[in-house]
């Protein structure tokens, strides 16, 4: 029979709407605290009150008389199974032996001390209150730079100067530089601890199954492949007896890129009381004991030539780490060193890390993970020197922008950009907002004693984490494709979206690439049992780098349809479309189901054909990805009270190819949200004895839905060479493009009284403070 | 939530609920939008809750004789909808618009949020500039307190042990008042970092009556009538108001400090009451 070949719609690159959002929005989906099982018990974990103390004694009587109570576990029980795994690296790096629970002292508020199992979570609280610990308070330090001064409290007493390391990175010959310059500029700018406050909690279910030996985790992570690796040798137990299951995952921003104590806590509790225990974090226990973002104290100096050339920069930056190692605690100032050249072509970058102990809980990666601070700091710099050169700063940037003809681009710092057009978002952005207007707008409101301010950004980031060398545990990602004997498709990716949007992005990138419907297509990910080995879903990795293995394994599987496919029409080459397999020559087809059917039934092969129709690809990025865009920020700050109005907020971000403009939409709208927060409102406080002050969502002030400016979000395309989709990165990008841009526009509007950086959270009372005070801070 | 265990009575009528809470030693839960986050922290461990939230004699709200009274166990939102509220005492509708989220104000309950006595609460500001008076009632008393005796100091009122708010009683406010409240909003809590609630009665340029409650600035809402009198004998608004919550002991916090906020007052009040001289006819 004939048929008409037409070119059906194609989805790649249509705002398909999200196929996870009804279950999700209908509440019928399965977050971490409904998975029950039969017979399981609870765990509340008790933790330590104090910054820093020595414990003299732990009583567990009282806890293990109340009604219910089946066990309880301190750090006694726990000293011999492995420490909290930091997978980072770093010359002459102190590593503290981070145990599951506490020994003989706490360094930080939120420590785990003990952990009470029983019955039903209420008794279990109740039975956690009434364990008597007796603690000897010591002093605590909270300051990284106070941390590192001489005749500070030690917070490991092995390691009196609370530097866990330092580490040097240079490129080119900044002294040179520096010798050149005609201006040289300094600042201080920090970027604060953030609380990074996904919606939904850390939580673990644990079940042991003593006749296999096996030990099933469900887990609220972002990384179940590398969690069951890593928790197996805390527990000493081989690796494939181990099955972690990510159900639902309520966001992450990296906080869930981590191994945490209480994951290897419940596998090692559900073994002791062969029951399987369920764990889930309260809010106050997520501010107090999931890990931190940010927290740097940066001195920056930025060379230049009169002219406005950029020479080269210097940095030290001090990165408090808090008590521990997480995961990838040590490696986030070098990610900030790897981004400090910017956009700009400047060669020669000096920087030195000073990683210092605090009695905080530890940072780790929070959307951006080292980027934003990078980021910050050098937009910062850029407006400071343009000031200094009495320079428009969007004239300063253009001037040391790379050129497109420079691409690829090798930095100071040893990357490789893959490809540029820094102008273009950047010109989309000001034509948007007007610049010359607003700047005309600007002069007026001056004169009327209005403080406005005009911010500008132009942000890069480095994404698609990343070649395998830059990553502790790898940084390709694999996928497979099966077509099932009927006819339907089901993807397994390695990396495990939380959020994302995975299940429908890669299905239209299945769709067109097979031809088949959408709803043909199932993407299933995040269970080590059913999903073959991955990295996870982080630093904007997930499409550019699961996405290019999903790509490279429906190539394969394409190839050996059509072989079927072939032999079933006895044809030399066939198109898949619509369903079918289309021999153009003759007109006939052959529908996917029968090919599916063919391959599994295999009582005819292809010459050199195996049965089945299944592809694995596990893909190696050659290179990183390196997005770029232009946020535009217009402020107006009340003189009266320091409270600040974004009266426009216009960013232009070119994260490469887009799958879907809807899922992007959606990206650049959170991450600018977060930027926002850290911008006006986030900062964890602790006090100097090692309180969290800001230690509920009461103080401190998440961006919320009523404090959102309207976000005039456009894209340029400049599509990456590095994976076969072009595709760059998102989820990040509106998290580091934004504190740049809002903190540029209001030290812009408050410029006339000699204000040249504030740092961050810009609140009304600093803001306010430093208009009484003419601008001196 | 995991609070400690606690026992809980729902009574369905007001002499139940009083005889419940008659021995003092029971909590009274109305709308529960202030206690139960305090018991999930276990910051409050009440071994015995009385919800009043069923008693159907304490939700009302009626006008009769120049005064609007409502019952203990009205929500936020039905004091900001009521037609009657905002008709003639239109302050006290503009400041339940300002409580928390919509979740909050369909839950929280007048009653409740005035016997909690938080002092960054919107309503004592407008109860105090609205002189609003609060019946209160045991199992063996009834009596009537003015708003501004009734908030005694942080979390702390007139109430004795036994006693609950039975009814807000706000006089009805003269059509030709302009009124306003101006409020800081915490970016985190929506608490008020300050509030500033104001009624102004004017002839021509001439301020004639002024009433200025604020919340959040101290441990209580207070009247600033030394600030009224002195709008009142026609001192300029932003000379009297530069003057408001003098000699109060202001509040600090991570957000704003005893002379931020203080200054947030009297910038807030100013506004207040400019807003309510254009809204005065």
């Amino acid at each position: 029979m004939a048929t008409t070949i037409g070119k059906p719609d194609l989805l790649v690159g249509k705002s398909v709407r999200r196929r996870e959002d009804p279950r999700l929005l209908t509440g019928t989906a399965t977050y971490l605290d409904d998975v029950k099982m039969p017979g399981m018990h609870h765990a509340c974990i008790v933790r330590s009150p104090h910054g820093a103390a020595l414990i003299k004694s732990i009583n567990t009587q009282p806890a293990l008389d109340r009604p219910g109570v089946a066990a309880v576990f301190t750090g006694a029980d726990i000293k011999n199974l492995g420490a909290v795994p930091c997978a980072a690296s770093l010359p002459g790096l102190r590593v503290p032996h981070h145990h599951l629970l506490a020994q003989d002292r706490v360094y930080y508020q939120g420590h785990p001390v003990a952990v009470v199992v029983a019955t039903d979570r209420y008794l279990a609280a109740d039975a956690a209150d009434a364990l008597e610990v007796e603690y000897e308070p010591l002093p605590a330090v909270t300051d990284p730079e106070k941390a590192i001064a001489a005749g500070a409290q030690p917070v490991h007493p092995e390691w009196p100067d609370n530097v866990s390391f330092t580490f040097h990175q240079e490129g080119g010959d900044t002294e040179q530089a520096f010798r050149d310059a005609d201006v040289i500029v300094k600042q201080r700018i920090t970027s604060q601890r953030l609380i990074p406050t996904a919606m939904e909690t850390r939580g673990v279910v644990a079940d042991w199954r003593p006749g296999e030996k096996s030990l099933t985790m469900f887990s609220s992570t972002q990384i179940p492949h590398l969690l069951r690796t890593l928790v197996a040798g805390i527990l000493g137990m081989p690796e494939n007896l181990l099955r972690v299951i990510t159900p639902e995952v309520g966001g992450g921003f990296g906080s869930k890129l981590n191994v945490y104590a209480e994951e290897a806590l419940m596998g090692f509790i559900a073994m002791r009381i062969r029951k399987p225990v369920k764990w889930v974090e309260s809010r106050r226990e997520n501010f107090q004991a999931t890990i931190h973002g940010r927290g740097h104290v940066d001195y920056f100096e930025l060379a230049a030539k009169r002219d406005g050339t950029m020479l080269g920069l210097k940095v030290k930056i001090i990165q408090d780490l808090g008590a521990y190692h997480q995961l990838l605690t040590p490696a986030m100032p070098t990610l900030s060193v790897l981004m400090m050249p910017g956009l700009y072509r400047f060669k020669n970058v000096c920087a030195d890390i000073v990683g210092a102990f605090t009695n905080c809980v530890p940072t780790d990666a929070y959307r951006g993970a080292g980027r934003p601070e990078a980021t910050h700091g050098i937009e910062r710099m850029v407006d400071i020197l343009a000031a200094e050169l009495k320079m428009d700063p969007v004239e300063l940037r253009q001037k040391n922008f790379v050129r497109n003809d420079e691409f690829p681009f090798p930095t100071a710092t040893g990357l490789m950009y893959d490809s540029g057009n820094y102008e273009a978002p950047l010109k989309q952005a000001l034509d948007t907002a007007g610049y010359t207007a607003l700047r005309a707008e600007q002069v007026a409101a001056r004169q009327q004693g209005r403080l406005m301010g005009i911010g500008i950004s132009t942000y890069g980031e480095i994404c698609a984490l990343g070649p395998s060398i830059a990553l502790p545990a790898g940084g390709w990602e694999s996928a497979t494709v099966k077509i099932e004997p009927t006819g339907k498709v089901t993807v397994l990716t390695g990396a495990s979206p939380h959020g994302q949007g995975e299940e429908t992005t890669f299905a239209q990138m299945v769709a067109d690439a097979l031809g088949v419907s959408i709803d043909d297509v199932l993407v299933i990910h995040g269970d080590t049992a059913v999903v073959q080995y991955g990295i996870g879903t982080f630093g904007s990795r997930g499409t550019a780098v699961g996405g290019a293995a999903l790509f490279y394994a429906l190539e394969d599987l394409k190839a050996k349809m059509r072989k079927f496919a072939c032999m079933i029409l006895e044809t030399e080459s066939v198109t898949l479309t619509g369903g079918s397999c289309i021999c153009e020559k003759t007109g006939k087809s052959v529908s996917f189901a029968e090919v599916a059917t063919a391959a599994y039934h295999a009582k005819k092969l292809p010459p050199n054909t195996e049965p089945g129709l299944v592809a694995t690809h596990f893909w190696e990025p050659p290179n990183f990805t390196f997005p770029f865009g232009a946020h535009l920020v217009v402020t107006e700050v009340d003189r009266e009270t320091g409270s600040i109005d974004i009266k426009r907020y216009i960013c232009v971000d070119d994260c490469g190819k887009v799958i879907n403009p809807l899922i992007v939409s959606g990206q650049v709208h959170g991450g600018v949200a977060q930027g926002l927060g850290q911008a006006l409102w986030e900062e964890a406080v602790y006090d100097d004895n090692g309180q969290l002050v800001s230690g509920e969502l009461t103080d401190y002030a998440l961006p919320k839905a009523h404090l959102m400016p309207w976000i005039e979000s456009s894209h340029t395309c400049t599509p990456s060479p590095t994976n076969p989709l072009g595709v760059k990165g998102v989820g990040e990008a509106g998290t580091i493009g934004c504190s740049p841009a809002v903190v540029n526009s209001v030290v812009d509007a408050l410029s006339p009284l000699g204000v040249r950086h504030i740092d961050m959270p810009l609140t009304p009372e600093k803001i306010w403070k430093l208009i009484a005070q003419g601008g001196q801070a | 939530m995991i609070p400690q265990e606690f026992e809980y009575d729902a009574p369905a009528t007001l002499q139940e609920a009083l005889a419940l809470i008659a021995d003092g030693e029971r909590k009274v839960l109305a709308g529960g939008m202030s206690l139960i986050p305090l018991m999930k922290l276990r910051l409050a461990q009440p071994g015995h809750v009385v919800d009043i939230g069923r008693v159907a004699e304490l939700n009302y709200i009626t006008e009769s004789g120049g005064v609007v009274r409502i019952g203990a166990t009205a929500t936020h939102h039905d004091i900001e909808m009521s037609a009657i509220v905002r008709g003639k005492c239109p302050l006290l509708a503009e400041a339940a618009g300002h409580i928390g989220d919509a979740q909050v104000r369909n839950t929280g309950t007048i009653g409740g949020s005035v016997a909690h006595a938080d002092p960054a609460a919107d309503y004592p500001a407008a109860l105090v500039a609205l002189e609003a008076t609060f019946r209160l009632v045991s199992a063996s008393s009834d009596r009537t307190v003015a708003a501004s005796d009734f908030f005694v100091d942080a979390f702390t009122t007139a109430l004795e042990p036994g006693e609950i708010v039975l009814e807000i009683q706000v006089p009805v406010e003269d059509p030709s008042e302009g009124y306003c409240y101006a409020k800081v909003a915490h970016p985190a809590s929506g608490f008020a970092v300050v509030g500033v609630a104001v009624r102004v009665k004017k002839a021509g340029d001439t301020i004639t009556m002024a009433r200025i409650g604020v919340t959040g600035m101290s441990a209580r809402a207070f009247r600033d009538m030394a600030v009224e009198k002195m709008l009142e004998s026609g001192v300029e608004v932003g000379q009297a108001t530069a003057l408001v919550g003098e000699g109060e002991q202001a509040n600090s916090d991570l957000y704003a400090s005893c002379d931020y906020r203080t200054h947030l007052a009297r910038v807030h009040a100013a506004r207040a009451i400019r807003t309510a001289l254009t809204r005065a006819s």
